[in-house]
């Protein structure tokens, strides 16, 4: 446990479907904006710039909301690494471990929502993994788990075959609604839906509890689903939720997709009695300006609907770590 | 739950109450579906007066949703009027102002879903 005792939680990549990058005409956007906002201004040392920055330009124009795909890490203080799904945010993490901890003998724990491309497409980018002593363990509820991870690195798709890798690599098939222990956490799986099943995972520790659910649809009308995700939510610290739809996408042209949407997100939490709520799997489709709408909405319809506990809103972005 | 019910020439007004979520969503639908039966083109055109509305969630939601899809279906028109501010937001953030025809009051909603109707109800 880091030296508080709370869990932290590190998003490598927020993304849905494919990664995303910024065009020049969106930085030139940006910076055009900021310029503007700092108009007689005496922004001359970097600590002066930082701080206009920070206090005084929207998050939208002095960032971005990142553009690669899902990788969260939870911190819990052991030594050990642990990991939500392998998307393009996995090479990110990977480089970032290789430069302030070095290149071997670390183990990794990974806990894979699903195989679609989105979530392993990191992999192959995973610098540990060509490294003889670090030991990758990946967790997963599917049957064709280890078949998707060996059929991205198999010819004519990638140069390297799986068997080349000089990493320790283990599949560790799990069962849902089943609690398991593991680097030091509690770990529950859910089923979701989504097109070929997708799972979500409860994280307890300490009393703290995380919950990673993405790539999942909920049907409003199904009561007995929604309970049971409710439950599965139960007085979750956070909740990772996928919000890649409006309310209206989800219901109409884009039901049966397999995403879910803010408002869902929103009442489920309610319902749980969560804490925060994470909007997360972000539509590739909208730029830093709405998702920045998109969460400045969410927390207005929480004030509007909210009964007797607030529930924090927040928008995953690349690079946001959140102490439990 | 029940629904008021007025009728100006080819359209139907229904006022539903209250709160509607996941206790009184599926009464709701209930209350809806013979309407929406009839709600084809040639017969009679829905507009649901939401003046004393005061919230709808997700699953309430879900089912102007598909009382919508039922009327497209049967070439039929629906619409929804006279949201309170709270419910107005509710509409605007889950983007259903987009896919379903919300109008500011009763008289405007009859105004754009037929002519004959906004007759019948300027003139009672």
């Amino acid at each position: 446990m880091p030296p508080d005792g709370r869990v932290r939680v590190r998003f490598w990549g927020t993304r849905g479907s494919i990664p995303v990058a910024m065009t020049s005409a969106e930085v030139r956007r940006k910076l055009i904006a900021a310029l503007m906002h700092a108009a007689g201004r005496t922004l001359d040392t970097p600590e002066k710039a930082t701080a206009f920055l920070e206090r005084e330009v929207d998050f939208a124009i002095s960032h971005t909301f990142g553009g690669n795909s899902s990788c969260v890490q939870i911190v819990t203080g052991s030594t050990d690494y642990v990991l939500c799904d392998l998307g393009s945010g996995a090479r990110v993490f990977g480089n970032d471990l290789l430069a302030a901890r070095g290149s071997s003998d670390h183990t990794f724990h990974v806990f894979m929502s699903h195989v679609h491309w989105d979530h392993i497409m990191g992999f192959p980018f995973f610098l540990p993994i060509y490294t003889p002593t670090n030991h990758i363990r990946i967790y997963g509820c599917h049957a064709e788990l280890e078949e998707a991870f060996r059929g991205q690195h198999a010819a004519p798709f990638f140069p390297v075959d799986f068997s080349r890798l000089p990493a320790t690599i283990e599949f560790v098939r799990l069962e849902p609604d089943r609690d398991y222990e593991i680097a030091g956490l509690r770990v529950r799986p859910k089923l979701q839906r989504h097109g070929g099943d997708s799972y979500g995972y409860r994280f307890e520790a300490n009393d703290q509890v995380v919950v990673y659910s993405t790539d999942a649809e909920h049907k409003q009308d199904d009561l007995a689903e929604i309970k049971a995700f409710a439950e599965f939510f139960r007085d979750a610290d956070l909740v990772i939720f996928d919000s890649q739809y409006s309310l209206a996408e989800a219901t109409s042209i884009k039901e049966d997709w397999g995403h879910s949407s803010n408002v869902v997100g929103l009442e489920l939490c309610q319902m749980a009695g969560a804490k925060r709520l994470c909007l997360y799997h972000h539509e590739p489709v909208s730029d830093d300006e709405r998702i920045a709408a998109l969460l400045a909405e969410t927390r207005r319809l929480e004030e509007i609907t909210r009964a007797e506990r607030r529930v924090e809103i927040l928008a995953a972005y690349d690079g946001m770590e959140i102490a439990l | 739950m029940d629904l008021m019910l007025k009728r100006y020439a080819d359209t139907v007004v229904l006022t539903p109450m209250g709160r509607i979520d996941h206790s009184t969503s599926e009464g709701f639908k209930a209350a809806l579906a013979p309407y929406m039966a009839r709600c084809a083109r040639g017969l009679d055109r829905v507009l649901l007066d939401f003046v004393s509305v005061e919230y709808i969630s997700s699953v309430g939601l879900r089912v102007l949703m598909l009382a919508s899809k039922q009327a497209k279906s049967q070439g039929g028109s629906i619409g929804v009027a006279a949201l309170q501010p709270a419910v107005r937001e509710i509409f605007d953030i889950s983007r259903f102002t987009m896919v379903l025809d919300v109008f500011p009051s009763v008289r405007e909603g009859l105004a754009r879903l037929s002519p004959p109707a906004l007759a019948a109800f300027d003139a009672a």
